[in-house]
């Protein structure tokens, strides 16, 4: 394995970056507490995206854990979640919008400099609009770091847990596409601090998936999504 | 579980139109208006999206309404908010008791991944979204994740989500007030892999009254 890129993502920033197919994005808490609001689309396709209620009802799942597969509108595998110190990484609450960001005041850059107050929201369209991409490229994301748990009473009531990831949690995606990562760490929209954390993210090169890879061999879903990324690619 | 009834009478209503099973709709709610979706056979689930009619970019938020409400399950009193958090429309009215917002809508491409290949060809609610979206400038980048009405998608405290048998009936219904002019666009479902329709996908009425 070879760590290609690295690059500390300060908190409370957006970042966008380009991945191969094949290749491995770690992401790694530098803080308690981290959220990283997180988007996935298609590099080579112009709407495909991550579609979070598919990935969820393929693979009977309401949480992102390893080793199941992060699904496009299009039925594809995007990326393979191979690894991660948390089982839970919240897909039921997107990303913080400015209404959120004012609970805690008023701030602007020329109030506190660079260390302004700004939502995911505003992040991840600044990080669309330099890919040509605005507004209705917002879809659901993965929070990763974050935990929403869920109640099973009549309601389905959620409550936030707070600093569910620690330093150094981490989370891996092998890329089953070209991939454009969008991502926010901006803090999850259920927190009730302005605590932003920063989250290292790595691009590696890793091994092809073995015969028994655990996402191919997770559910016969996972395995059609993965088989049909494989068509794109050939 | 809330469950409570309207007294709308459907003799009033402005709009009245049963939408075949796999078929869709496009229709908009001026301001203030009521509209109601009525499951004639049980079991049947109502993909909808809404819109702002000013704006279709300020498009229904399932993610944003479910943190929100701090609930997963829509009932009355949901309120529907956009991705720009602006209140679309509130459920007024339900005599199912909940609804789904998280299991989106079926697709062609979805089916093959869940069902297998020999689903490719089968009518899925994404073609009738794209179908009946496109004149008004919906298209695959405007489909944002949809309501899910009289369907049964139970999450558990361990983070397990599956598609359960219906707590839908026959004449069970649910009721929106537009809290701004809003676009609805609606496919009954055509899924016949699971039991969200009841293994057999039927008509819905649409009721409408836009003054009361």
């Amino acid at each position: 394995m070879t760590v290609l890129l690295s690059h500390d993502v300060p908190g409370g920033a957006a970042w966008s970056v380009l991945v191969r197919a094949g290749r491995e994005v770690r992401l790694t808490a530098l803080g308690l507490g981290a959220n990283c609001s997180t988007l996935l689309f298609a590099a080579h396709h112009p709407v495909d995206r991550l579609n979070v209620p598919d990935t969820m009802k393929a693979q009977h799942t309401a949480r992102v854990r390893a080793p199941m597969v992060l699904m496009s509108d299009r039925g594809l595998a995007l990326c393979s979640v191979t690894g991660s110190s948390l089982e839970w990484h919240d897909v039921l609450c997107g990303h913080s919008v400015d209404a959120h960001v004012a609970r805690f005041g008023p701030s602007s850059y020329q109030r506190d400099g660079n260390a302004w107050r700004r939502s995911a929201r505003a992040g991840l369209l600044a990080e669309l609009r330099k890919h040509g991409r605005g507004p209705a490229d917002l879809h659901g994301c993965v929070n990763f770091f974050a935990k929403v748990a869920t109640a099973e009473d009549p309601a389905g009531t959620l409550a936030f847990v707070a600093d569910h990831a620690v330093t150094d949690d981490w989370v891996t995606l092998r890329a089953e596409l070209d991939l454009l990562v969008v991502l926010s760490t901006a803090p999850h929209p259920l927190d009730p601090r302005w605590a932003p954390r920063a989250v290292r993210v790595e691009v590696c090169t890793v091994a092809e998936p073995a015969a028994d890879d655990p996402s191919w061999t997770f559910r016969p879903e996972s395995e059609r999504a993965l088989l049909l990324a494989r068509e794109v690619l050939a | 579980m809330t469950v409570t009834e309207s007294r709308l009478d459907p003799a009033t209503a402005v709009l009245d139109t049963v939408v075949a099973a796999g078929d869709g709709f496009l229709g908009t709610i001026p301001a203030g208006g009521t509209f109601r979706i009525v499951d004639l056979h049980g079991n049947q689930a109502v993909d909808t999206l809404v819109y702002d009619a000013a704006d279709v970019t300020n498009r229904y938020s399932a993610f944003d309404t479910v943190r929100e409400q701090g609930a997963l399950y829509l009932t009355t009193g949901s309120r529907l908010l956009s991705v720009r958090l602006d209140l679309l429309a509130t459920i007024t009215d339900d005599t199912c008791g909940r609804h789904d917002t998280l299991g989106g809508a079926c697709a062609q491409e979805s089916n093959v991944v869940r069902y297998g290949e020999h689903t490719r060809h089968q009518h899925a609610c994404r073609e009738t979204f794209l179908r009946y979206g496109a004149p008004v400038g919906i298209g695959a980048r405007q489909l944002g994740h949809n309501i899910n009405f009289f369907m049964n998608v139970p999450v558990t405290v361990d983070g397990g989500l599956t598609f359960a048998d219906g707590v839908s009936a026959p004449g069970k219904h649910v009721q929106l007030r537009a809290e701004r002019a809003v676009l609805v666009l609606i496919s009954n479902c055509p899924q016949i892999n699971n039991p969200c329709n009841g293994w057999d996908p039927t008509a819905v009425r649409l009721l409408g009254w836009w003054s009361s």
